[in-house]
């Protein structure tokens, strides 16, 4: 029987057995929400509203504030649902990719889609540059065979690099939760006569509903924050929300203005949020952690496996290989003759970067620089894990207290940088400077998405199958150990993945705290950009290489963790 | 569990990540100094360990964002500064800072060197430092292989022979160029300036965001190879070429034009933030700004000038970095009043 078809009942003996278990429900519930909310308290909420207080002020809403006020709103939804739909379309099957089947590199490609999102927007758009500029690669390519040169537009390369730093949200996420699938139900639904496509739309894609809808709203959030990508690669012609918030704080010191924005958008936030809350409450599904990977068997299935290999490879692997073919070669290594670029193979850009040829107190060696990225990193996990893990328990088994929680647990990713890092300003002032405070600052980002990957896989485990255990005589802890834990495992990778490389990529981090020592990679390479000058560039470059390095082979560290493929019970 | 060792390690790398840099104590505690500074603020560390000796002190400098972000973070924090003495507030916001009422007033004896030129606060709260030229740089290489000639005036950027040359910064968001649409508005006036930036935007003008965009991503004579030879940037970027170039290079791929007000003069300060509760160690971090040997490291450390006229300038200075006969110039007052307004006249007439 499909269990899916009982879930009322397990529902209903769910809530009976909780009640009855818990001596004091009340009591473990604050327990469990103690360190989370504190988090939240101490370092979002009561900064945040101190500097959105100036919303209050009357100069906020003013006739001359309300056109730019409705241009940005209008802007940002545009082009987040855009591009949020974009990465769906290349994402989902990605994940499906990921999540059924089995070929040669795949470990190594899978951990490439996630490199872009921790890339500082600046490389990403150099790396784009140097592939799709007027002189860049694909246009040195094809002036050769004398076709017109392509140029996409500033509003497409916003599109594409969303797509390029999202995709691996939807690919985590939907593809975590697709390959913990219980394969009996589309087996059942098979031998029932069903084809493969009403499998898809009847069985499959409504159990994966929540991950997906999760992805979404992710990637969507992601998409209306954006920032840098914008600024970077559109110019400020195109203001979303929070670029005209960074305008308004802190180029003209209007402060009601930006606070009036940054209440819309977290306003939006929680909107999205609670919406998707509604959404995905009803749908906790029993999920059993089996191995459904196999090599592609039918002509269909071969032709899928490469089409989406060949257009990952070079959707991913082509703005990111140009970053260390770029630290490698140098472009211009005879000026005079400008009719052809010259390319000539140097390793003086990764020698000079153990050099500090200026004896400035700035300096940072790339080991050191390494080092600091790393040891952020390896907090933010431990800090976020710590932290989401209870409020993803006690989210999983929602009572009226988690209903109103839940969508606020979003809130960060909806907050303007800029704004939160005046409010620690206000709040904090000589504390900001402690690098201890750089972990927290990483964890407030990472922590939404840590919770939003173990959500879903807690909530989903199958209580039957740990009655059934403790029936049998298996201890709690034989329980857990056999049952939750397999499940978890696979979760908790992905969300130590997603605060790992949060934290390594810094995301506005730098808005947020001022740090006089212990310099990160993404430090250095802006500080590299910030000169003339092409040992500057080619150090930069190098530093970038440097960053993806560490980062491809963390995530295939972090991926060695995985359970093996698990045999049935 | 198997990951035991692994987590571990990485608690064992945290842990030593906090611990491993804390440098043992000398004689009794140094006195801490702290000093805000924007991102592009450097210096040499023999320089600071000097001043740290001779004055039992440890300087922690607070980098604080560009040069906008580093002062609003200053004004927002005004009733418990972050920092002792702030450096970097330039001549474009020098009235935000004083109006704020940021500085106590400081007449360092180190003044008595430093031309009057640059004294742009009679008060003392804001002291000079440093001073560099907004200028547009040009590709050499672009205009002898195009035979073309190099334009001589901002009048000549219109012309069509240089349509979609030139890659300026939208002064919204970048300093740079700000400084650059005040060098047009010191030059055309208020009547004028406007119609001249239609006439570039007519001439196909690209606006980026910032300086980084604009010399990497758009300058053809960069390491990006973009697609303009001319870049609003600073006299001292052919300099700087120079000295970052990989193979070394005799002369320099780019220079600056010099026409008349095709520069604006940026000159940066420092100040003692009120309510300090260093004031004698801050007094003697100004008069080290002031002094020789710390603007004789400003050059190399930051690509600009020393305000210091007997500071001597590095080779490559003289030889590459060009210094214009007249600069656009305007008052801070000036600045301070229309600002905001010319930015947002700016976005209107541009960016629409």
């Amino acid at each position: 029987m499909p269990h899916a078809l009982n879930h009322r009942d397990t529902e209903t003996q769910r809530k009976n057995r909780f009640s009855v278990l818990s001596v004091s429900p009340w009591l473990k519930r604050i327990a469990l929400w103690v360190l989370p909310l504190a988090f939240l308290a101490v370092f979002f909420f009561f900064p945040l509203s101190r500097i959105l207080a100036f919303t209050l002020s009357p100069e906020a809403i003013t006739a001359k504030n309300l056109p730019i006020t409705a241009s940005a709103l209008l802007f940002t939804f545009y082009q987040a649902f855009l591009s949020t739909l974009l990465t769906l379309l290349l994402g989902f099957p990605s994940a499906v990719l990921f999540a059924r089947f089995d070929f040669r590199g795949k470990s190594l490609l899978r951990a490439l889609t996630a490199v872009p999102f921790m890339l500082p927007t600046v490389v990403v758009a150099a790396a784009f540059n140097s592939l799709l500029g007027q002189r860049g690669l694909l246009n040195t390519l094809i002036t050769n065979y004398q076709l017109p040169t392509f140029t996409p537009s500033p509003f497409t390369l916003i599109l594409l690099a969303h797509v390029f730093y999202n995709t691996t949200i939807v690919i985590r996420i939907a593809g975590t939760a697709l390959s913990s699938l219980d394969p009996q139900l589309e087996q059942t639904a098979r031998s029932l006569g069903a084809d493969s496509l009403r499998v898809w739309t009847n069985v499959t894609l409504p159990l994966l509903r929540p991950s997906l809808l999760a992805a979404s709203l992710l990637v969507f959030l992601f998409d209306f924050t954006s920032f840098g990508v914008i600024l970077l690669l559109g110019g400020s012609q195109f203001a979303t929300l929070e670029v005209e918030i960074y305008l308004q704080a802190v180029k003209f010191l209007n402060l009601p203005l930006a606070a009036l924005l940054s209440t819309l958008q977290l306003l939006c936030t929680l909107i999205f949020s609670t919406l998707y809350s509604y959404l995905v409450t009803r749908n906790s599904y029993p999920l059993a952690p089996r191995s459904t990977q196999h090599p592609p068997r039918t002509f269909q299935q071969k032709l899928f496996v490469s089409t989406f290999c060949l257009l990952l490879s070079a959707f991913f692997l082509a703005p990111l290989a140009s970053l260390p073919a770029r630290s490698l070669f140098r472009l211009e290594a005879d000026r005079g003759q400008r009719a052809q670029i010259q390319y000539g193979f140097t390793a003086d850009y990764y020698t000079e970067l153990f050099i500090n040829r200026r004896g400035s107190i700035f300096y940072v060696p790339p080991i050191r620089a390494a080092f600091n990225s790393l040891a952020y990193a390896s907090a933010t996990v431990i800090l976020s894990l710590l932290l989401g893990f209870p409020a993803a328990f006690a989210l999983a088994k929602p009572t009226r207290l988690e209903k109103i929680l839940d969508p606020l647990i979003m809130l960060p990713l909806g907050s303007s940088a800029v704004m939160l890092g005046l409010g620690f300003i206000i709040t904090y002032g000589k504390w900001l400077t402690s690098p201890l405070l750089v972990p927290f600052a990483h964890t407030l980002v990472a922590l939404p998405f840590v919770i939003r990957t173990l959500q879903p896989a807690i909530a989903s485990i199958p209580d039957h199958l740990r009655q059934a255990a403790s029936s049998l005589g298996a201890s709690p802890l034989e329980v857990w150990k056999h049952i939750d834990l397999p499940i978890l495992r696979r979760a908790a990778l992905t969300a130590a993945t997603f605060s790992f490389t949060v934290s390594l990529g810094e995301f506005g981090a730098t808005l947020l705290i001022a740090r006089p020592e212990y310099p990160t990679i993404p430090v250095a390479i802006e500080r590299f950009l910030s000169q003339p000058g092409g040992l500057n560039y080619g150090q930069a470059m190098a530093m970038a290489t440097l960053l993806m390095l560490i980062t491809t082979a963390s995530i295939l560290l972090i991926e060695k963790f995985r359970p093996p493929s698990a045999g049935d019970f | 569990m198997k990951n035991t060792p692994l987590l571990l390690t990485l608690f064992c790398l945290l842990l030593s990540a906090c611990t491993s840099q804390a440098t043992p104590a000398q004689s009794p505690a140094p006195q801490p100094l702290t000093v805000m500074t924007h991102d592009s603020f450097s210096v040499s560390e023999e320089v600071v360990a000097a001043f740290e000796t001779a004055n039992n002190a440890k300087v922690t400098f607070l980098q604080s964002g560009d040069a906008g972000s580093m002062l609003n973070k200053a004004i927002l924090s005004k009733n418990a500064p972050l920092a002792d003495v702030l450096f970097g507030v330039d001549n474009t916001f020098l009235s935000r800072a004083l109006e704020a009422d940021l500085f106590e007033p400081y007449a360092s004896p180190a003044l008595a060197n430093i031309p009057a030129a640059f004294q742009l606060d009679p008060s003392n709260r804001a002291l000079p430092v440093d001073y560099g030229d907004v200028c547009i740089n040009y590709d050499k290489a672009y205009f002898v292989e195009n035979a073309l000639a190099v334009p001589q005036s901002l009048e000549d950027l219109t012309k069509p022979e240089y349509a979609g040359l030139l890659v300026v910064e939208n002064p919204a968001t970048s300093s740079t160029g700000l400084a650059f649409l005040l060098a047009t508005v010191a030059h055309f006036g208020e009547d004028g300036y406007l119609d001249y930036w239609r006439a570039l935007k007519a001439n196909g003008v690209v606006v980026v965001d910032g300086w980084e965009t604009a010399y990497y991503t758009n300058f053809s004579a960069s390491s990006g190879r973009g697609p303009q030879p001319m870049v609003v940037s600073y006299g001292t970027s052919p300099a700087a070429e120079v000295i970052f170039a990989d193979p070394p290079v005799d002369d320099a791929p780019t220079a600056s034009l010099l026409g008349p007000d095709t520069c604006f003069r940026q000159i940066e300060f420092v100040g003692i933030l009120k309510g300090t509760q260093n004031r004698a160690l801050a007094e003697k971090f100004v008069d080290l700004m002031l002094g020789k040997p710390f603007q004789e490291d400003v050059p190399l450390q930051m690509f600009v000038y020393p305000v210091h006229p007997n500071a001597a300038l590095p080779e490559a200075f003289v030889k590459y970095a060009q210094a214009p006969a007249q600069t656009a110039s305007l008052s801070p007052e000036e600045i301070a009043f229309n600002r905001d307004r010319w930015i947002q006249e700016w976005t209107d007439a541009v960016m629409k």
